[in-house]
Formats: structure tokens, sequence, C-alpha cells
């Protein structure tokens, strides 16, 4: 039984020491402190895939009141159970899969521009112009424009850490 | 109805599926797979079941595609999170990297400064330290026509750069851009000529320029080039060349680190011959000989001008210390390179003898209180044991014009002779101090100070009003050229730089008050956008050398001013090959720039690293866990980098419970001398100090040749060794001696040397091009088309 909350105890003590160190690349002046905008890349970095509205909620129980910093004596704990109790997790490789071919109504094998243009900026939590022209410059082949999702979703998907 | 029987799929990931919506969206997926199937197993269907079942597989379907878009929503965001986190990293590598290794230079003239003012050499060691000073002298005016004459100077006919004629043309200046551009080169006749007409014109301006917009005019300020030539090539395609219409400001840092430095000076002289009242140059802290020394500018001119590169450098330095400080526009914009302190007073740099400004003086100052930045004196030496030749090196060395140069410790009074043995003592108290330089809170110069003023008397000098003065008037420029801004309020001193100040924003309120202006701009940091506002708006940071630390870094940005004095923005990235690429997707191939870069540093840091390592590993598995791995790393390297977030890439082998071989890794890294020699750590002392090793050959290579005798190479070490407080016997420097004079002849060749601590692995870009952290004797010439990248 000891042994059990002793290795219970690395592991948050491990969780927290990630959490920090994700917090300090944005705390440029030292003082355990981040700009409240930039809670999210801290978020997703830590391997949660949240969705926009539940970022939406963490932040505003993060941030202090509403100067638009975030403090790590708050985010410290409230990240921590996030971690501890896999509240985001990653989309496994195989859903994610199925989800292109959804979208890839014909299934030919990749998407249009345009198809996932539609998709994207219209439905579920919808990317703003901006956020959309990215996607297609990183996702979309420079020849012949098409998105050819199965060889992405390998690509870009992260190493999980814990 | 139809009862659909629902197998959901098993996810990949071995887990409980624990997002609601991914087990929706399972569902969902899966109906979509049942209905195909029942459709074949049912081919009569009643139409008007059909219609039923297709609307509500309609609207499932459409759930389906919901959730699918929503899936990718958020993997795409976790995605482009990831990708910026990666390059907040690497910017910081690259920083950390940039600013440790100018740390290193100052340390470097720390030690050179103590060697100058506090010991007599014994004989052998005299001539090398004349040797090392000799190379600073100055002329005297007087003997300037003849050192600098360039009449006698043959321009042979084969020659096909181009001509210039005195007074200077605009077609000429334009023609001599264009011939730049074309890769040609001056020949040194009229690069002498051009200088010394320079000077001339230097020579007439105020410390400050006071310029105005004449109602009318838009005045274009750029910022750090640092050697870039494509850089102002594109500002000038942009923005149209100077010309009356079209008034310039140079903020400084023309020079260093990119491979055309000389060939932007000469234009930017050009025009402010051929356009005195539109042109505009501040000093930055690269225009400063010593600084070149390290970071590329001393060598590219001697590569290019093999017979003359030496007059033009002397030349450089004397022109570099008559460049203004900086420029004041329609009385309410300051431009200047670096940025000012809670000191600054204008009036007081408007009345210093800029090219003159001594940084010794003759009073100990005891009394400073610890918040401030202490700079005290260094004695002069009056033992009249000393040599004459040591002595009257002693006073040139003060009227050089560097003004990297802090002023190391001691008194007069409190002088004594020492040889090289009895002062290492000393220097080890220095460097222990030195190596805590780190925290942004504690000043290097506080605490070195403070150990060592303990063991001297405090003296009272009479000429102290004027060594005050002395005193003040340096501070006041170097704080001009070194500072940056900080987000805090106050101001402290700038020890990641080794010079100047970090400033607050009410310092910048209380100094925008007191002089009646309204913005600063200034330049000096390189900002990913090329610009970057902080101070509540008031102080603007500007850079013009995009790509800096690699290709798709950073833009470059210049400002343009009209008469409502509104700065507008204009962004840019030189190369093709950045054209297609978001900034986000840059960040790979720099990201991989980056690494390199640090996995030198690593390897020059691996048996203190496995020292650290041990330190966590008691039952000598040879393994340590991630989170110790971080922790051994950061208290070895101290740059305060997210290493466990590096750890992907850093760390390639990985055993399966998730510990960390050490010796294996450490072993990843090494360089080619080392797997010849794997117990030679002097070698890898050698290569952590390599860049200030190289800048001490170079000094001490007077004539230029590119070779260093035996006896130097020996003494250089030696008075290193000392400095670093290393064990070194003289037959270990004897041997590396010996064997990097591979042809015997007693001189070693300086670029053979430092070639032979490249990494093993395959060249980066920052290796192979320019030298611009380590300042290894790497060509400067740009590859292109690097199969690397």
């Amino acid at each position: 039984m000891a042994e059990n909350k002793q290795s219970a105890e690395a592991i948050v003590s491990d969780v927290h020491k990630k959490i920090r160190a994700a917090f300090e690349a944005f705390d440029f002046e030292s003082n355990n402190t981040v700009d409240a905008r930039e809670i999210s890349t801290i978020v997703y970095s830590l391997g949660c895939f949240p969705f926009q509205k539940d970022l939406h909620d963490f932040i505003s129980q993060v941030e202090e009141n509403h100067s638009g910093y975030v403090h790590l004596d708050k985010f410290l704990p409230a990240m921590t159970k996030v971690l501890m109790e896999h509240k985001f997790p990653p989309i496994p490789e195989d859903l994610l899969l199925q989800a292109f071919e959804v979208l890839d109504k014909e299934k030919k094998g990749y998407l249009e521009p345009e198809e996932l243009t539609k998709y994207m900026t219209q439905e579920g939590e919808p990317f703003t112009q901006e956020e959309m022209d990215e996607m297609l410059t990183a996702l979309a082949d420079h020849e012949k424009n098409h998105i050819y999702y199965k060889d992405l979703i390998s690509q870009l998907t992260i190493d999980p850490d814990m | 109805m139809f009862n659909v029987k629902l197998k959901p799929h098993r996810s990949g990931s071995g887990g409980k599926l624990k997002c609601p919506t991914s087990k929706l969206f399972q569902i969902f997926y899966s109906c979509r797979t049942e209905v195909n199937k029942l459709e074949t197993k049912y081919h009569q269907i009643w139409e008007r079941d059909l219609t039923q079942i297709n609307k509500y597989f309609l609207k499932i379907h459409h759930k389906a595609y919901i959730l699918a878009a929503v899936l990718i929503q958020r993997w795409y965001r976790q995605y482009v999170a990831r990708t910026e986190m990666r390059r907040r990293y690497t910017w910081h590598i690259f920083q950390s990297i940039e600013y440790s290794g100018e740390q290193a230079q100052i340390k470097l003239y720390n030690f050179l400064g103590y060697l100058m003012d506090n010991f007599t050499p014994s004989s052998n060691e005299r001539n090398l330290i004349s040797h090392i000073f000799r190379e600073n002298e100055v002329c005297q005016d007087a003997e300037w026509e003849r050192y600098f004459c360039y009449k006698n100077i043959e321009v042979p006919e084969i020659y096909s750069g181009p001509h210039l004629t005195f007074p200077l043309t605009v077609e000429q200046t334009v023609g001599l851009v264009e011939a730049f551009r074309n890769k040609k080169q001056l020949h040194s006749r009229y690069v002498l000529q051009l200088l010394l007409e320079t000077w001339k014109r230097l020579r007439m301006l105020p410390n400050i320029n006071r310029i105005s917009t004449c109602q009318s005019k838009e005045i274009t300020i750029c910022g750090d080039l640092h050697g870039q030539l494509e850089d102002l090539l594109l500002i000038f395609y942009k923005n149209g060349m100077p010309s009356l219409e079209k008034p310039y400001v140079f903020n400084g840092d023309f020079v260093d680190r990119g491979r055309d430095s000389i060939e932007i000076l000469l234009i930017l002289f050009s025009f402010l011959l051929v356009y005195p009242s539109d042109v505009y140059l501040n000093r930055g802290n690269h225009e400063d000989h010593i600084v070149n020394l390290r970071y590329g500018f001393t060598k590219e001119v001697l590569t290019k001008y093999k017979m003359h590169g030496k007059r033009i450098l002397k030349l450089l330095q004397k022109i570099f210390s008559w460049l203004p400080l900086a420029t004041v526009i329609d009385q309410k914009v300051l431009v200047l390179h670096g940025g000012i302190s809670d000191t600054t007073d204008l009036s007081v740099l408007a009345r210093v003898d800029r090219h003159n400004v001594r940084k010794t003086t003759r009073a100990a100052d005891s009394q400073t209180p610890p918040k401030r930045r202490h700079m005290s004196s260094a004695g002069v030496s009056i033992d009249s044991d000393m040599d004459e030749d040591v002595c009257s090196t002693n006073k040139l060395f003060q009227r050089r014009a560097s003004l990297t140069y802090p002023k190391p410790l001691g008194t007069r009074d409190s002088f004594q002779n020492r040889s090289l043995q009895d002062f290492s003592d000393r220097l080890k108290a220095n460097t222990e101090d030195e190596l805590e330089i780190r925290r942004r809170r504690q000043s290097i110069f506080n605490s070195g100070i403070n150990r060592l003023e303990n063991n001297m008397s405090p003296s009272v000098s009479s000429d102290s009003v004027n060594s005050d003065n002395a005193k003040e008037e340096w501070r006041q420029i170097l704080d001009l050229l070194w500072s940056d801004p900080m987000t805090q309020d106050g101001c402290m001193p700038n020890e990641v730089r080794g010079g100047g100040c970090y400033w607050g924003p009410d310092v910048t309120e209380d100094f925008l008050n007191r002089h009646n202006l309204q913005l600063i701009i200034r330049s000096h940091e390189c900002k990913q956008d090329g610009y970057e506002f902080c101070h509540n708006r008031k102080v603007l940071t500007l850079f013009s050398a995009s790509n800096y630390y690699d290709v798709g870094s950073n833009r470059g940005a210049y400002v343009k001013l009209g008469p409502d004095l509104v700065p507008y923005m204009i962004q840019y990235q030189a190369s093709s090959m950045t054209r297609e690429l978001t900034v986000r997707q840059s960040v790979g191939r720099t990201e991989r720039s980056a690494l390199k870069v640090l996995r030198e540093q690593l390897f020059a840091h691996r048996s203190d690293l496995i020292c650290a390592f041990k330190k966590f590993d008691s039952n000598n598995t040879g393994l340590v866990s991630l989170t110790d791995w971080a922790s051994a790393v950061e208290s070895v390297m101290r740059l305060g980098l997210p290493w466990r977030m590096l750890r992907y890439q850093l760390v390639t082998c990985k055993t399966s419970d998730g510990m960390i071989d050490y010796y294996d890794w450490t072993n990843q890294n090494t360089c080619k001398e080392v797997l010849q020699r794997p117990t030679c750590s002097l070698l890898e002392t050698l290569y952590r100090h390599r860049s200030t090793l190289e800048t001490i050959f170079r000094i001490v290579d007077t004539d230029n040749s590119g070779f260093i005798t035996i006896e130097d190479f020996r003494q250089t070490w030696k008075l290193l060794s000392v400095y670093l407080k290393m064990e070194i016997t003289d037959d270990a420097i004897s041997d590396l001696a010996v064997t990097i004079d591979s042809n015997q002849d007693g001189s070693i060749d300086i670029d053979e040397f430092m070639e032979a601590f490249r990494l093993t692995d395959k060249k980066s870009r920052l290796e192979r091009g320019r030298s611009m952290f380590m300042g290894t004797a790497n060509d400067l010439t740009k590859l292109e088309g690097d199969p690397n990248i």
C-alpha cells in the first residue's frame, strides 16, 4: 500500500513538472504568470484535445479576475486535474481516419480544398478564414492541391507522453 | 421499424473510449456500414419505409458530418498549438545561445583587461601579451596620410568591378549597388578612398543627428542588417533607394554574422556622401572592432582583401568610433540602436567626445550602492619595472575606442607585481562568480567587485572628478548601444549581454517626459515579425535582417515615418524558399538548425553532463528518468530551455520504460576528433571555448597570415587555461600543439585547427554557412540548395 502511494505521488510530481515546463515556455518575465491567450497553446501542447468550449471554460476558471493573465498557482492544480482525469483525451488515429472518410463522400482517398473548407468553416466549432487558409497551406499537396488525409494523419499525430 | 444492431468499434489505442463525442461518432459511423449491409440483404424495401429510413439515416449522416468536422477541427487546432510551442522554444534556443556567446565575449574582455592592468609578464609571457595588444595601436593623426594612402595602390587592367572617382556621384553609387548585386567586389584602392572620405564627413557630424520630416517627407528607418545584403537590396527594391525625396536612417549593426558586411558598409557610406542631408547612420554595438573579431566581420574583410585588409580594418575602427550615437526626428522621435537607462541624458551625450571616450580612469569606485551598476576603474600601471613596450601598449590600449570593454578591477594603489602563476588564485575567485551570471537579478559586476574589493583598500584620487565624468560618459554610451527593454518597471544591469541595462516602462515614461519626446525606435533584438512594440507602444523595436537565425526564422521590417510621426511598418522576408511556406511551416527547418546548434553545446559539456547524471543515478544503472535528465541537463547548460519538450528531438535512444541511457546519449553527439581520441577531455574543453580561442588566435596573428607559431599557441592556451582554472600540464599542451602542427613546420593553421571541431554528422546550414554563434572558422559562402533542407 505504501508503495502504491509513493508511486502515485511520484506520478503527480512528474505531472507537475511537465505542466511547469510548458507554462514556463510562455512565462517571459519569469514571474509565474502568462498571458491568458497562451493558455490554449499550453493545454494543447500537454497532449490534450479539448473542444473550444471546454477551453473557454477552463480559461475562465484559471484566469485572474478578468485581468487577461493566468498565474501558475491557479493553473497548476486545475491542469493537474485535467491531466490526471484524462479530461481531453487524444483522438485515436483510426477514428480520425474515419472522420475524414465520412467527409470524403465519394471515397476518393483525398479531399478537395472546397470540400474541407465547407465543413471546417460551417460545421462544428468553425474555423476562421485565417485558420482555414493556414490549414489548406499546411495540408494540401502542392501539385494537385488535394488533401491526402491518410498520410497526413500519421505525420501529424502526437507522440503521447503519459 | 428496423432494429439496427450496432457493433461498436474498438478503438486502436486499446483503452476505453472516454470522450462521449467520439463514442457517438463511432455509433454513427458504424450505422452507415450497417445500413449498407442491410440494403444489400433486403433489396426489397417498401417505398414508404425507405423514405422514412432514408430520412432517419440522412439525419444520422448529417450528424456524422458534424461530428467528423468537430473531431478534425480539434485535432488540427492541437497540431497548430504544438507547432507554436516548437516555434517558441526554437526561438528560445537561438536566443539563449546567441546571448551566451555574447557573454563569453565579455568574459574574454574581462580576462584581457585583467591581464593588461594587473600583472607583469615573465619574460616569455611578455612577448605574447605585448603581441596581443600591439595589434591595437591607434595611429597618431600625423601618420594617417602615410598609412592610409591609397594613391600608390594600382588597379589592374583585369579588374572588372566598379571604378570610383571622387567626389562621388549618385550614378556611381547606384552603379555600386548594382555591382554588388552582381557579386562584384570593390577594389581596395577605391575602398580606402571611400572610407577616407567617409571619415572626413563623419567627423563633422554631431553625436546626435537632428532631422525633420520637413512637413512632407517620409523618413525610412531600418534596423539591424548584419551583413545581409539581400535584405538591404530588398528594402531598396520595395522602398526605393535613398534620395533627396527619400531620406533614410540606418540604426546600427550593419556588420557581423552575414557575409556581405563590407558591401553594406560601402553602400551606406556612399549614400551618406552623395546625400549628406538625407542619409543618417547610428552606431550599433557591432560597430566595434573587438566584437568584429569574434563575429565574423574582421574575417570577412581579411578574406576579401588579402593585401590591404588590415589597413581597411584600421580605418574602419576610426570610422566606427566617429559614427553618431542617435538621431532625433522632428524633436519628437528618438532613434538609437540599443536603448536607454534611467540615467540617460541627451544633453550629456550631445557633449561627449564620442570618438575618444575613455574607459579607464584612475580611481576605484568602492562607494557605489549595491543596486546600481558598478563600473569601477582599472589601475594604470606605473610600475617602473615594467617594460617600455608593455607600458606604452597599456596607454594605447586605453585609448582604443572599443566600447564593449568593461573595466576590470583594481586600483593604482594596490597594484602588485604578479606573474602568471600568482594571479591564478585571484582569477579562480573571479571565474566562480562569473559562472553565476545567468540569473537576471544578479549583477555580474556587483558580485565580482564586492569580492575583490574586500581584498583591496579603496583609493582616493585627486582627479576623481574627471574620472567620474569619463566614467559617466562611457556608461551613457554603453547604455545607448547595449540596453534592452523589459516589461517590469525599474532599471537593472544587462548581464545577459554584459553591457548596458534592462529598462522598464516607467523609465521610458520618465525619459520621454524629460526630453519632450513621444517615441523611441530602437533595434538590437531580433523579432519574429521584424518589429515589436512595447512599453505602451512608446518603444518600437525594429529588426531588418530577415531569416536571421535560419531560413524562415523571422521576417525583417522597416518603418516609414511621415509628418504625423505615426510609424508605418513594412515587413518582408528575403529568399524565395520561404515564400510558399507559412511561418508555422518553416518552423521545422529552423527547429532542425536550432537543435543542431544545441547539440554542439551539449557535446561541449559532455563530461559535466555525465557528472550531473551520475548524481541522479546512485545505483549506477546508467539510466535516469526523464525528469531527472531534464534537471541534470539544465543544471549544466543553464540555458533555461524547456528540456522536457525538447526531449523528443534530442533523445533518440529510449528504453521501454521511459528511462534514458545517459552514456549512450552523450555519445550521440560527438565530433570526429573525439572519436579518434575518446579520452581526451582537453579537446572537449578546447571545443567549448573554440570561439574564444579563435578570437585570441586572430588577435595574436597580427599579420593576418592565418598562422600562429607553436610557441604562441602554447602561451595562448596556457593563459586561457589559467583563466578557466583548468589543470593543464605543459606536456599535454605541447603534445596537442605538436599533433596539430601536422607538417611540423612550427606553425599552426588556425582554420585547420578550428576545422577539426566540426561535428561529424550532417552539416547544418549554420555550420557550413554563416558563423553566427560560434564564430568558427567556416567560410562565409552562402549555400544555395542545401540538400539538408
